[in-house]
């Protein structure tokens, strides 16, 4: 006869069998709760993204890009040498006379032509669709920046000091919009994203693709929206509505 | 030939004598670190980390930067917050700073503070080191 004592006898000589029954809805509930544990590799169950609404961006408003600016530790200029990770863009159609303004930042892709070009493997992407340049082998040779159709990424063309410790930057690398990887490992929103609902104009949505319940899925599947250069096939994670 | 197994044999010799005479030298030698750490212990033993923090350093960037594991017991920020000297703040701003009193003396070039900051962030500073 089986009784409690007997079946966890059983299931300790069985150990990893019933240990990995047992955590799947613990670890299932700890990532719906809060998020990735530290030390969980980021994984493609995830794929972060955001979707910008540019009839709500605000005409002549820099929340964005001064919130960019702030948490990454970049100086704010936007002459040619200077490091612009987000930028504010007005369009205008020359028919109709319709006018826009909407953030442009690295977009994420999931075919990325940046990494394609990178010679050395600093270009990657993450599992969770993040594009990072993992400036500890990037040479410097500026081939993604050629590549990148969006003109997302800076070269850093001089020494810099006191950089942020979540964000270290240097001269000689090339770097772009991270979705600002430290925010979202602590299961935050990007800075641009937190600037822009706090200004008012809460234009940009950002979350899990993967997740139909998140608020970028939701918006996502409610409103039409397109990518930048749809044409490329990149599928960027960075989607835009109203353009 | 035998005269070169000779001089061979005398190169190691001599290489052996040499490094034996070096290492209690090495060894016996203080590293002139004016900056006491914060914490009461290092993440891993003296010794070990002397021989091996590099690979420690190493193994966790690619970890935390490639896949997002954002553990902090062999984070440089971690090492920062603890050893940035109560002078400078700093890890690496003068020759008795931590890395700096080291490395200046091993004649090993560091990469690190290119990029990374050789400073505690605001909120480490506030919050002290973590026990």
């Amino acid at each position: 006869m089986s009784d409690r004592r007997d079946f966890l006898k059983t299931s300790a000589k069985t150990g990893a069998v019933v240990a990995g029954v047992s955590l799947a809805p613990g670890v299932l509930f700890y990532g719906i709760a809060q998020g990735r544990a530290p030390e969980e590799a980021a994984s493609d169950k995830r794929r972060y993204g955001m979707l910008i609404d540019t009839t709500k961006c605000g005409d002549g408003c820099r929340e964005c890009v001064s919130a960019c600016n702030t948490e990454n530790g970049l100086s704010g200029k936007t002459g040619p040498q200077d490091s612009q990770w987000i930028r504010k863009v007005e369009i205008e159609n020359l028919q109709t006379g319709a006018q826009h303004e909407l953030p442009v930042m690295c977009q994420h892709c999931e075919n990325p032509p940046c990494v394609d070009v990178c010679p050395t493997g600093a270009s990657m992407r993450r599992a969770d669709g993040i594009v990072l340049v993992d400036r500890h082998i990037c040479i410097g040779c500026r081939y993604c920046m050629m590549a990148c159709p969006y003109k997302a990424r800076s070269f850093v063309h001089e020494p810099l000091h006191d950089q942020n410790p979540e964000v270290p930057r240097g001269k000689g690398c090339v770097e772009a919009c991270t979705f600002c990887v430290q925010r979202v490992d602590r299961d935050e929103s990007p800075a641009c994203v937190d600037a822009c609902q706090k200004s008012g104009h809460q234009a940009m949505v950002f979350g899990d693709l993967n997740d139909p319940a998140s608020a970028v899925s939701q918006a996502m599947k409610a409103h039409a929206s397109t990518e930048i250069r749809a044409d490329l096939g990149l599928h960027t994670a960075v989607r835009y509505q109203g353009i | 030939m035998t005269a070169r197994m000779f001089a061979k044999l005398w190169m190691l010799l001599a290489t052996l004598v040499v490094a034996g005479a070096a290492t209690p030298l090495a060894m016996a030698h203080e590293y002139d670190v004016h900056a006491k750490p914060k914490g009461e212990r290092c993440v891993e033993p003296t010794d070990f980390m002397r021989r091996n923090h590099m690979e420690l350093l190493k193994h966790h960037r690619n970890e935390a930067l490639r896949q997002g594991v954002r553990t902090t017991k062999h984070s440089l920020k971690g090492c920062v917050e603890c050893h940035a000297s109560a002078k400078t703040g700093s890890v690496a701003a003068s020759k008795e700073d931590f890395c700096v009193s080291c490395h200046a003396y091993t004649a090993v070039h560091l990469d690190c503070w290119d990029c990374h900051a050789t400073k505690p962030g605001k909120k480490a500073l506030k919050e002290g080191v973590a026990p």
